[in-house]
């Protein structure tokens, strides 16, 4: 048996299902009963396209990064103009465009990981992404993914069909695997047309139930369980609270709608959001550009979540996470090509804030990864780990993250002790 | 007869279906016994977009052999209904000069628009804005002959007209093949003006040829120039001007002076895709210092009078890195535009190139895991013919494997394969594809908008999620009930007789329990049957 043949067996047998603790009708009997617990989330932000963590977390203190960058660095900060960085210790600055994080960062809500990524070498988006979401980077054997493996090695007996949602057409390669999770473009898309009591409905279900030993059983069931299950919770009815205002477009949408699934208290333990556009190899910008453009819609998407959520942000972390960085040096077409290490963010209510972690390498030339890169200190292993067990408990990231043994000693340091 | 209408529809259904497909339960008895019909119903979802009402009975005729060959020399095929369908759309024919000088914003328009921008300043009220928007879209459009947005909308109508009703079918499904490999995006800069061209002359008219003139077609096209962004690139020691002033023209930023001592430099963006996703794979055996090898031979290889709106490959020495490059371990002798030549014909003949080309090519068409000895002999065809595409691929559909039981509904069909054999199947008319494209998307699949070069993926994984399923079925109920804007179906989906429809849409043959369904629901309501038919997990496979 070829492993994906195995997998989908697995997945359609219904062992999954009883295996992750998701008995459907009694399920189905605890959204009936008044929805589920009120649990803890890790929402995973992944900036699919390479990032520039340099530009983004800016190093101004370095003569390196403005000399490498002639026509893109971003200008150190100026007594809080916009057309400068934003000063976050004395080192580095926020890209202006970002200004909506600084409130959080001031009070202790946003830590900023510098240096980070996957250790692998590979300057393939493809391999870099892949590396990223299967959580063994240099592996690409791996069948699941590093946030669907959590699901597997912690078994929640009350879980729900949105234990593991991703606000994406398709299911990412971080939530692929035998524990169920539910991929959906918008709530509103998530909907049977005429509704889940109606006979074609019931047909589906049936034709699909029976549908034994082929993948399209199993995706089938969970469809079909999810489908009932949010019909009772209806988050859409939840607005954005506390004056928050989201930006228009695709990912703005996403977040506003990772907000609504954890206040309907559908048990989102993860959740998964992506946005696109940050491979900028040509006219990359700098104050204004291209690059900037991207940071400003992700800040203020971040910062109305943060609003959003209120009081219920104790309960929620969210990490950013890019495949890799881009070189230090600009290229000849005012952009970056692909480099190794990034930059991350994380945002809650238990983040330890206000600090810029990780060891910072330095540009200087000697400290450069390949004599191009920024180099890298911290595996993004260690920071989601961390996030993974002090924040949902995890206690086996041995299996989460097989070949990575991750003491505790290795956490970045992102969540309060 | 009569109708079969209740407790006789069930009886109906249940005597006359053929047995349950590979799907189901139940091992496919598919190829092995039935051989005709069912290897008749593999052939056209594999080497087509699913069977059309009457095509099992032409494969028939025609024996499934000589049909085969038949599509693999398309040019022989008459395609006269489909051509009466894309002469109603008007940009799908144009160059691409003719698209920028008749569907791009033009230079003046983007002027007016920020000087208007500027003018109005920060206190302007929203309809003051309004106003300046509707005087500045009469301009436009004054001047323009359409939008670019029109542009997008045919080139995706084009591409459903063609996989719904062309004859040349296996030919559409390797236009659609290459063109995901070796993908552009409609949505970064000028690239939806150049696609119109470079799928008409770069892709399709080397789909079955040489896959080495396929690669330098490719090389030299201004859409793949763009995408990649080699026509940026260029000696990072060369003194030549900045083309930054190019790139904020496009952008419609006003021209700034470059700062002193500023050069324009490599950018590997090209160098790195070509050898990971159109040649070698990304296991092929290639390291960093190859990339860099490469992106610094392709030096020059750019696009001339894009500004002008008359974009075409030129070779600019200006721009060329010389010296000599080590590429694979081989040395390329300093020699201008042949350096790209040189790594063109290398990497087309490379052994790795061949193996993950077949390995492609049969995952599309055999199984997402493809048989290893199926890919070991066409990677073989790929070598001993140079790189003949329309052998390997004969390789491919010709063997064994093809046609072997769990070879038959092995597939999980992509959004398009859906969309396209639904329409197929039901004899649907498709008068306007705008909604249909548009639910494409919704699906994870937009025509022409995969950012990544990677193209879109082939494989079951990909495809198979709670979203993807529930976008099906409410596309299926959708088409059933004539909910979509733009596609009809024939009134005799509503009201015909469920075997007949069964037999219509799944000739492939139904699993016990969807038999079962159907029986039930075509007691209770007829006109259900069709959209359950077209959602049911049968129809998802191909």
């Amino acid at each position: 048996m070829t492993p994906h043949t195995r997998r989908f067996f697995l997945r359609s047998s219904g062992l999954s299902l009883v295996a992750f603790g998701l008995a459907p009708r009694a399920l189905l009997r605890a959204a009936e009963q008044g929805g589920a617990r009120r649990g803890k989330t890790l929402v995973v932000v992944f900036q699919r396209g390479a990032c520039d963590g340099l530009n983004t977390v800016v190093p101004y203190g370095e003569e390196a990064y403005r000399r490498l960058r002639p026509t893109i660095a971003v200008p150190a900060p100026r007594g809080g103009s916009k057309e400068a960085a934003l000063d976050l210790d004395g080192h580095f600055g926020l890209h202006p465009a970002l200004e909506p994080l600084l409130p959080l960062w001031r009070e202790r809500s946003l830590a900023v990981v510098h240096a980070v990524g996957s250790p692998d070498g590979t300057r393939s988006h493809f391999d870099a992404q892949d590396f990223m979401e299967s959580g063994t980077p240099g592996r690409k054997s791996t069948e699941d993914g590093w946030m669907n493996r959590h699901l597997q090695e912690h078994a929640a007996p009350a879980a729900t069909p949105f234990r593991a949602v991703a606000l994406t057409p398709t299911l990412p390669r971080a939530l692929a695997g035998r524990a169920p999770a539910v991929a959906m473009a918008s709530i509103g898309q998530f909907e049977l047309r005429g509704g889940p009591a109606t006979a074609q409905a019931r047909g589906f279900e049936q034709m699909y139930d029976q549908a034994v030993r082929d993948v399209l059983h199993g995706t089938g069931q969970e469809t079909f369980e999810a489908l009932a299950f949010l019909k009772k919770a209806d988050p859409a009815r939840y607005r954005p609270a506390h004056g928050a205002a989201y930006p228009r477009g695709r990912y703005g949408d996403a977040l506003r709608q990772v907000a609504q699934l954890i206040k309907a208290d559908v048990g989102v333990e993860l959740a998964f959001t992506e946005t696109g556009g940050w491979d900028h190899h040509a006219a990359e910008g700098g104050v204004q550009g291209q690059l900037a453009a991207r940071l400003r819609e992700l800040g203020q998407a971040l910062a109305a979540f943060h609003r959003d959520l209120g009081p219920r942000m104790a309960d929620v972390v969210v990490v950013t996470l890019t495949e890799f960085g881009r070189t230090v040096r600009e290229n000849g077409n005012r952009g970056t090509d692909h480099g190794h290490a990034s930059v991350s963010f994380a945002l809650g209510g238990d983040v330890a804030g206000g600090k810029v972690l990780g060891r910072w390498p330095g540009l200087s030339a000697g400290a450069l990864y390949e004599g191009r890169d920024l180099a890298l200190t911290t595996d993004f292993r260690e920071l989601v780990g961390e996030v993974l067990a002090r924040h949902l408990g995890a206690r086996d990231l041995g299996r989460v993250f097989p070949g990575f043994p991750l003491a505790a000693g290795r956490f970045p340091g992102v969540m309060r002790a | 007869m009569t109708r079969p209408t209740g407790a006789s529809a069930l009886l109906a259904i249940a005597c006359l279906l053929p047995p349950p497909g590979a799907s189901s339960a139940l091992p496919s008895p598919g190829v092995q016994t039935a051989g005709g019909d069912a290897l008749a119903v593999h052939v056209l979802n594999r080497l087509a977009y699913g069977p059309r009402p009457g095509d099992l009975e032409e494969l028939r005729r025609v024996g499934v052999d000589r049909w085969i060959e038949r599509q693999l020399r398309p040019e022989g095929i008459e395609d006269r209904a489909l051509e009466t369908r894309l002469a109603a759309l008007r940009t799908v024919g144009l160059s691409s000069a003719e698209l920028l000088e008749g569907y791009e914003v033009p230079r003046e328009v983007k002027r007016e628009a920020q000087e208007k921008r500027a003018a109005l300043g920060d206190d302007a009220t929203e309809a003051q804005r309004e106003q300046a928007k509707r005087e500045l879209r009469a301009r436009a459009r004054a001047l323009m002959d359409g939008s670019p947005r029109e542009v997008v909308e045919e080139l995706q109508a084009a591409k459903l007209l063609r996989a719904v009703y062309g004859e040349r079918q296996l030919d559409e499904v390797m236009a659609d093949f290459w063109l995901n490999h070796f993908n552009v995006y409609a949505g970064k800069g000028p690239v939806k003006f150049l696609l119109a061209e470079y799928e008409r002359d770069v892709i399709r008219r080397h789909a079955w040829g040489r896959f080495e003139d396929l690669l330098r077609a490719t090389a030299q096209s201004p859409a793949m120039l763009f995408y990649l962004d080699n026509w940026l690139s260029a000696d990072p020691e060369g003194g030549a001007p900045t083309v930054a002033g190019r790139v904020r023209s496009l952008f419609g930023r006003p021209p700034a002076p470059a700062p002193a001592g500023r050069r324009r430099g490599l950018n590997e963006n090209y160098a790195r895709e070509i050898m990971e996703l159109h040649t070698l794979g990304v296991d092929g055996g290639y390291t960093q210092k190859d990339v860099t090898e490469v992106a610094r031979a392709f030096t020059g290889w750019t696009i001339a009078g894009l500004r002008q709106q008359k974009p075409a490959f030129r070779f600019e020495p200006r721009l060329h890195a010389g010296g000599d490059k080590v590429v694979l371990g081989q040395r390329i002798r300093s020699g201008g535009k042949g350096e790209g030549e040189q790594v063109l014909h290398m990497l087309a003949t490379h052994p790795s190139t061949a193996r993950f080309i077949s390995y492609k090519l049969a995952r599309r068409f055999v199984a997402d895991e493809p048989p290893a000895a199926l890919v070991d002999r066409a990677a073989r065809v790929f070598r001993e013919t140079d790189g003949r595409i329309r052998d390997v691929v004969r390789a491919i559909v010709t063997s064994p494997e093809f046609r072997a039981p769990d070879a038959v509904q092995a597939k999980v069909k992509t959004p398009l394969e859906f969309v396209a054999s639904a329409l197929r199947a039901s004899g649907a008319e498709l008068q306007d594809a705008r909604a249909l494209s548009r639910r494409l998307g919704e699906m994870g699949m937009g025509l022409y908008m995969q950012q990544p070069p990677t193209g879109y993926k082939d494989t079951a994984e990909a495809w198979v999620s709670t979203s993807g399923l529930l976008a099906r079925l409410n596309l299926a109920l959708d088409l059933a009930a004539g909910r979509v804007p733009g596609v009809r179906l024939p009134s005799t989906l509503a009201t015909g007789a469920p075997e007949t429809l069964a037999a219509r849409l799944v000739p492939g043959g139904l699993g016990q329990s969807t038999r079962q369904t159907l029986a039930r629901e075509a007691a209770a309501e007829p006109a259900r049957v069709a959209g359950l038919l077209l959602g049911s997990p049968e129809f998802q496979r191909r």
